[in-house]
């Protein structure tokens, strides 16, 4: 992936457009392309800046340089000597109202200006090892509010009326739970934060324990002052040695300061937390499966109810939150429920993290208030698709989730509009396919994942999985037929209907959803032998260019297993029989003369 | 590495996390993580009968933990232990390259050890690394944005760093 | 340190620390943030924070301090440092190798110049 080097933002204000700015944007595109640039400079419409007498602006960053006035002509000038050859234009400079050269922009890119940070406020912001720098930003002071000013009763109606659902895949009201824990008859109560993190495409709860690790510490023993729970348990995957390290110097500084351990901030309150470790093993976060493994047992999910309020860890009632959940409660707790349910839309209020992975620029974490459209999230805020390719789909709620086709971008991401689309918002991980992503593959993918993580526990899921592995096999192999498909929705139907926990309940989901939206893709594999996006290796081929081939040889000397042949100068050739479709060959032609061919 | 040196690892590496538990007991999974890291990368299966002694739980029971979790061993594996993850968005982002070129460059499969006893190679579900995939970890060490060309260079460093030494 | 059983206390400490991040009175003219997850590590932090200190060190710098944090979220420019220099603008730069990180220092940090091609973002996060 080429690292973007400039972005340039062009003013797309009612003002600027009026002024010839479609023109300027398109003059400025076409002047990239011939200098090949398009992949390394980015070109993004913004906003009004607010100077439109000036228009239309342009802002080059990185180095944040305005220039004003820019028509047809000075915009190819621009690219020429700006981007080129590193040459400010004076003459176009932006000058600002008192004539003095203005370089600090107002707008900024929308990576940036979209995102409104609050479950990950101080992440990169303070240093994860200092409980300073986390009191600084508030930290600990949400404790003391619930502890000294609001108590247990208020805690709960703030974060009712905050309306924040559980951020861990189920997206269950948070106050019920913690409603419920209180309810439930017992002198002992647990609390757990679920950091098993295991959807593929998910990570922010990795980035808080990293970044943030008081914030859960702090959320834990709000909770536990609420409930009224004296001991509390972290469950991290193993696969986070760095979050465990940070969280475990966490606890010690909060234990030293008096905020954690016996006699909290001097009142007779206490609760401690400990760490307990995974070993690899997804359906552990689920959340019975959790319990059953912090127990020291195999980590298999049990039936439901009794529900975990009620008869959770050790048999007494346990509240368990995802850590996303958590970190959302002390700014709540300080600034009011109101203030969060601002956010949002109805049925989705607040903010959600999404991981932005797979083929979109801007890899990463953003937050965003629910309900913002697909479209804005991939394209304005993910920076759209690398290498000047095009979108085919979005995998959402990992393998218990689905995807969203490219007729729904404009879709606003809440809890209800994915249901309707045939997928989840799970835990926020979004996985960007271009048009070389096979979605017969994809889904044969996901169900690697859950044959290999099914706990066995029903017969459904167990074997059932693997069957509908074996026919996308075999459909991928290009063996498949038309009674597979029929099969492969009957069977996914069946285990959802009978199996135990959400796992076997979501696993067809990936399957049933490109069927649903790619069923021409599925076609092809079954009834052409073609795989569409040439992924499937039994169903392409890798050939060389008669006519472009100048014999440079290149290729045939990195072929690994010599399917290679030709004489120096002359075409070559790939032997269908040797080839293992490694695709190293098309790399290294110079001459575009090798392509994937789907016959 | 005698049944009694292990069984007077087993019982102090048992009886220090169960001391710093919050509740005693039940902290089979810790105990075998620790056994594990002390051990190097695998779990001597004469440990199972002694945490059947310390902890009163059947064999059977423990051996199904052992089982379960893809993270114990109780075969010993390479000093390195080599985990490319093999979920969805590290595969659309050239996974697959990675994983032959790590193959190739080891010469061995999943779950084999290479000859020399440094590396094991294995394959995981994703790592949350996502944002800078494909990605391995080799033993703590995450590393991400690999190349068939970072693989080997990577390799090619722990290599001679071994036969440094 | 003595446990903290008011508000007063609390408050307290946050003043202080404040001061540490905003960098008013905290005796050094600026600081550099080396975002430290996991993913910025996977992608060769640890290097890159080596480099800054090593760079500092051979140019006999104090007054800047080095620190880290977890991540900014920006995987796909990792390594990513944020330079903080007093009385100007915070700036995050991405793609930050070993090498371009002494060049930051060479030019950011003694001379006073932003290093154009790097920058993500100015201003505060
Ligand atoms: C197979 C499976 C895996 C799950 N994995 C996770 C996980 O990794 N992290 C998580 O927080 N929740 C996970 N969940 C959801 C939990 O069971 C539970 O709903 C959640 O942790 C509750 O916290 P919340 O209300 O704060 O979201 C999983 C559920 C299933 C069925
Ligand atoms: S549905 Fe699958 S993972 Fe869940 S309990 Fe049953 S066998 Fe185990
Ligand atoms: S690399 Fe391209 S031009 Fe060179 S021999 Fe191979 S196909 Fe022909
Ligand atoms: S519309 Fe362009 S600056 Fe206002
Ligand atoms: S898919 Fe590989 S790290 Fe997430
Ligand atoms: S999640 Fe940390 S930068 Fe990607």
């Amino acid at each position: 992936m080429p690292a973007v080097e400039n972005t340039v933002l062009i003013c797309a204000g009612g003002a600027c457009i009026s002024a010839g700015e479609k023109s300027v944007k398109e003059v400025f595109e076409d002047t990239l392309k011939k200098y090949s640039l398009e992949t390394v400079v980015r070109v993004v419409e913004t906003g009004c800046m607010g100077a439109c007498d000036l228009g239309p602006i342009l802002v080059i960053y990185p180095e944040g340089v305005f220039y004003q006035k820019v028509n047809a002509e000075n915009a190819a000038q621009i690219v020429e000597e700006h981007i080129l050859k590193g040459r400010v234009v004076e003459r176009l400079l932006y000058k600002g109202d008192t004539g003095e050269l203005k370089t600090k922009p107002q707008e900024e890119l929308p990576f940036f200006t979209e995102q409104v940070k609050i479950a990950t406020r101080n992440l990169g912001v303070i240093d994860p090892l200092s409980i300073d720098e986390y009191i600084a930003r508030d930290g600990y002071f949400a404790l003391h509010k619930a502890l000294f000013e609001i108590g247990p009763e208020k805690v709960l109606e703030t974060l009712k009326k905050s309306e924040l659902k559980g951020r861990g895949g189920a997206g269950f009201p948070t106050w019920m739970k913690w409603d419920f824990t209180r309810k439930a008859q017992g002198d002992t109560k647990y609390i757990i934060c679920n950091a098993d993190e295991g959807d593929p495409g998910a990570f922010m709860d990795r980035a808080v324990l990293e970044g943030d690790p008081h914030t859960i510490v702090e959320a834990m023993t709000i909770a536990a002052y609420t409930v009224g729970a004296q001991k509390g348990f972290v469950y991290v995957r193993a696969e986070y040695p760095l979050a465990i390290e940070r969280l475990t110097f966490a606890m010690e500084k909060a234990r030293e300061y008096g905020l954690l351990g016996n006699n909290i901030l001097g009142t007779d309150f206490s609760f401690d937390l400990e760490i307990r470790i995974g070993a690899g093993a997804f359906v552990c976060g689920e959340e019975t499966a959790l319990i059953n493994s912090i127990e020291g047992k195999r980590g298999i999910p049990r039936v439901k109810p009794p529900f975990p309020a009620n008869k959770g860890l050790w048999g007494k009632p346990t509240l368990l939150n995802n850590v996303e959940t958590y970190a959302n409660i002390p700014p709540i707790i300080i600034n009011g429920g109101e203030w969060f349910s601002q956010y949002g839309v109805e049925g989705s209020k607040g903010t959600k993290v999404f991981a932005l992975a797979g083929n979109v620029k801007n890899t990463g974490l953003v937050e965003v208030p629910m309900g913002i459209t697909v479209r804005k999230l991939i394209y304005d805020i993910g920076g759209g698709i690398p290498g000047g390719k095009r979108l085919k789909s979005i995998q959402t709620g990992g393998p218990s989730g689905g995807c969203i086709p490219l007729e729904h971008l404009d879709t606003p991401i809440t809890y209800d509009n994915l249901k309707k689309l045939g997928t989840i918002v799970g835990s926020g991980g979004m996985v960007v396919m271009d048009e070389d992503s096979c979605m017969v593959d994809v889904a044969k993918y996901f169900l690697e994942f859950t044959v290999e993580e099914s706990c066995g526990q029903c017969t459904p899921c167990r074997d059932g999985t693997r069957r509908m592995l074996e026919i996308l096999e075999r459909i991928t192999e290009g063996e498949g037929t038309m009674e597979d498909l029929d099969l492969l929705k009957e069977l996914g139907e069946n285990i959802m209907a009978t199996s135990l926990c959400g796992l076997g309940q979501t696993a067809p989901q990936p399957v049933l959803s490109t069927m649903r939206y790619f069923w021409h893709e599925y076609e092809a594999h079954v009834l052409e032998k073609k795989c569409p996006a040439k992924r499937c290796k039994p169903l392409m081929r890798v050939v060389i260019d008669k006519d472009k081939c100048v014999g440079c040889t290149a290729c045939a000397r990195v072929c690994p297993v010599n399917a290679i042949s030709g004489a120096v100068r002359k075409p070559h050739e790939i032997d269908p029989e040797i080839c293992t479709r490694c695709g190293s060959c098309l790399a290294v032609c110079r001459f575009n003369a090798i392509s994937k061919v789907s016959p | 590495m005698s049944a009694d040196s292990i069984r007077e690892t087993v019982t102090k590496i048992y009886e220090d996390i169960n001391s710093q538990s919050l509740e005693k007991g039940d902290v089979l999974i810790n105990t075998l993580h620790a056994i594990q890291d002390h051990y190097g990368n695998f779990i001597p299966i004469e440990a199972a009968e002694v945490l059947k002694e310390l902890t009163g739980t059947p064999l059977s029971k423990i051996y199904e933990v052992l089982t379960f979790y893809t993270m114990f061993s109780t075969h010993r594996r390479g000093k390195y232990v080599i985990r490319i993850c093999k979920s969805l968005p590290c595969h659309v982002t050239g996974g697959q390259e990675v994983v032959d070129a790590l193959k190739n460059s080891l010469e061995i499969s999943f779950g084999e050890t290479t000859g020399d006893g440094l590396f094991t190679l294995e394959e995981t579900s994703c790592l949350g690394l996502c944002g800078v995939s494909p990605v391995m970890m080799i033993n703590d060490e995450a590393y991400g944005n690999l190349t068939k060309e970072r693989v080997s260079e990577i390799i090619d460093s722990i290599v001679s760093r071994e036969r440094g030494e | 340190m003595a446990k903290i059983k008011s508000l007063e206390e609390l408050m307290k400490i946050k003043e202080n620390a404040m001061k540490g991040l905003k960098m008013r009175d905290s005796g050094k003219k600026g600081k550099i943030i080396v975002a430290m997850g996991t993913c910025g590590i996977a992608a060769g932090a640890k290097d890159t924070l080596r480099a800054i200190v090593d760079s500092l060190d051979e140019k006999g710098i104090e007054d800047v301090a080095v620190v880290q944090s977890g991540c900014f979220g920006l995987c796909d420019v990792e390594p990513t440092i944020e330079v903080h220099l007093e009385g100007a603008d915070p700036i995050i730069y991405g793609h930050v190798t070993p090498a371009q990180a002494k060049r930051i220092i060479d030019q950011h940090i003694v001379e006073g110049k932003v290093v154009g091609d790097l920058i993500v973002k100015k201003g505060e996060l």
